[in-house]
């Protein structure tokens, strides 16, 4: 846990300091040094443009972790006010609950597959795929903690009270989703770095000018034979930004609440 | 049990009906007109306003939506605009492959997750159970393009054990197509045993603390008796659902899977479909794939039900 924590701090360390502590600059080409391995003027190679590897690492951690977090912060409004609602009024429970039934038929990565064919590929109609993949998620797991929380007094003596029904969900019930959704944020920004990494890998994400995570796979395809470090890099830092997400999650879920544990 | 059954089917229905719609809105919120997609830069307006007619795009959009819901009911989902073949048929063709891919990798899965898990909630607390979490924890990282990459770049490329991509000649014999799915199988199926490593070992363990279990061990019966004998098939109720879960995710991996690999499958049709922007396989493939989901998870439902007599809706 502790290690994790380090490990995504650096991460992000790395993401927001990128154009100062990157060794070189990330669309800088030289023919003349390309697909060089690992040494001391290149830790990480270069690659088929002669271009860092490890700048490219480093400034593809700004992509992936601002497409993670954004992503996180889309599927957390819309599915807490999914969910909020579908817990609390109950007209509404069964339809909006449908509904992401329907959402969750869809595997994650051909949703998005298929709003991004439509959306075309850039940063943000990423984001915006993901956040719909992921809504259903957060929704689920908000609404079965409201149908909880609803139960419990200082909901029924509000509306004893005569509170609306707007104010018991955002001033009483919202406080006390905040951990669930932090554990829940956590999974997801995980999830999203994998399957944005997918959709770059594939052509239908983020352009392939951009550097990221997925894209460098992507891109180190045809050189394999030549220099496997082009793939091994950057799926290392896929893999380590993931399981350290993991970790945290794992440990904020023990951390934080245990009564509400058994609803993730 | 049989309300129960009529129950589920009528949900089901509901939620396939609100699938057919997310499909139709998706079809409708995309840029661009079907009809001068399919005929090309070269077309005139006229060309391109009878083709609209033709295809009923020039319609109100619950007409279209009605229209398309009886083309649903009579199994038709329309012609690939880039194969001139219809949508159903060309994911026939492509469906053997993919089928035999998800199985290996739930066979990869669940023979690598149910005896991990098991051994790992038996042992509970143990340095194998620490490592069996670290390791699912780091399966579940793990990006199943870069695992297949890199299975290519090893076990293919330099050892030479396996074929490096592609599903051999279409006049092998399984053989060798199966020999051409190992590798794809294992880069599916790994990543996707994490998950259930950790049912495994949680639904054991809730077993394992229960009080008929302590029972049998008072009877004197052996750790492994009581482990597969009484233990294990209860155990497994809810890591059935997680199967069945499995297989629906898998069809999904299979896309990245299969592009890795060069595999002509329906995760390949679809990816070429979405690069050439043949909206009708697209719109095929989401419903056809979440129609599988939606069925694969009734029928673990049901199962469930008649598995485990305590279940009463």
């Amino acid at each position: 846990m502790v290690v994790s924590l380090v490990v995504l701090v650096a991460i992000f360390g790395a993401a927001l300091l990128a154009p100062w502590i990157a060794p070189y600059a990330p669309q800088k080409m030289s023919i003349a040094e390309r697909l060089q391995p690992p040494s001391a003027h290149h830790w990480m190679g270069t690659d088929g443009f002669g271009r860092d590897v490890l700048t490219w690492v480093i400034f593809g951690a700004r992509v992936s972790l601002a497409v993670g977090l954004m992503v996180v912060a889309v599927a957390t409004v819309l599915g807490t006010a999914i969910g909020l609602v579908a817990g609390y009024v109950r007209r509404f429970d069964t339809p909006l609950m449908r509904l992401t039934d329907a959402l969750m038929a869809f595997p994650d990565i051909l949703l998005a597959i298929a709003l991004l064919a439509g959306l075309g590929p850039s940063l943000f109609n990423v984001v915006l795929a993901l956040g719909i993949v992921y809504t259903p998620r957060v929704a689920r797991i908000v609404r079965g903690a409201t149908l909880v929380l609803r139960e419990l007094q200082f909901v029924e003596a509000s509306e004893a009270l005569g509170a609306a029904d707007a104010r018991i969900m955002l001033v009483h019930l919202l406080p006390n989703l905040i951990s669930p959704l932090i554990v829940q944020a956590s999974f997801i920004f995980a999830y999203s770095i994998l399957t944005e990494a997918a959709l770059s890998f594939l052509g239908a994400g983020v352009p392939p000018t951009t550097p990221t995570w997925g894209n460098m796979i992507a891109g180190a395809q045809q050189y394999m034979q030549q220099a496997d470090w082009l793939i091994l890099a950057p799926g290392l830092a896929i893999v380590l930004a993931v399981l350290s997400l993991q970790i945290v999650g794992d440990g904020l879920r023990d951390a934080l609440d245990p009564k509400l544990r058994r609803l993730m | 049990m049989t309300a129960y059954i009529a129950r589920r089917f009528a949900g089901m229905v509901v939620v396939m009906l609100l699938v057919a719609m997310i499909v139709f809105v998706i079809a409708r919120v995309i840029p661009g007109d079907p009809a001068g997609v399919m005929l090309g830069s070269a077309a005139t307006p006229d060309d391109v306003a009878a083709l609209r007619h033709q295809l009923g795009l020039d319609r109100s959009l619950p007409t279209q939506f009605a229209i398309y819901l009886e083309q649903i009911a009579s199994l038709d989902l329309g012609n690939s605009i880039f194969l001139n073949r219809p949508v159903l048929q060309a994911m026939g063709e492509r469906a053997m492959l993919t089928t035999l891919l998800t199985l290996m990798a739930v066979g990869i899965s669940v023979g690598i997750g149910v005896p991990v898990g098991i051994l790992s909630a038996v042992k509970r607390g143990s340095v194998v159970d620490q490592a069996a979490t670290a390791v699912s924890m780091l399966a579940a990282s793990l990006p199943s393009f870069w695992v297949g990459l890199t299975l290519i770049e090893y076990l293919a490329v330099h050892a030479g054990w396996f074929p490096v991509a592609g599903y051999g000649d279409p006049g092998a014999g399984l053989a060798d197509h199966l020999r051409h799915l190992v590798l794809p199988a294992i880069a599916l199926g790994l990543p996707n045993s994490a998950l259930l490593i950790r049912f495994t070992r949680t639904s054991m363990l809730d077993v394992l603390h229960e009080d008929y279990i302590r029972t049998a061990r008072a009877k004197g019966l052996g750790a492994r008796a009581v482990v597969f004998k009484h233990a294990f098939r209860n155990a497994m109720i809810p890591v059935l659902t997680v199967i069945g879960l499995t297989i629906a995710t898998l069809i999904g991996g299979a896309i990245v899977t299969e592009t890795v690999f060069g595999l002509p499958g329906i995760g390949n049709l679809i990816v070429s479909a979405v690069l050439r922007r043949d909206y009708p396989v697209i719109q095929g493939a989401l419903l056809v794939v979440s129609g599988l989901y939606v069925l694969i998870n009734l029928s673990v439902d049901l199962l469930y039900a008649a598995v485990d007599p305590r279940i009463r809706y």
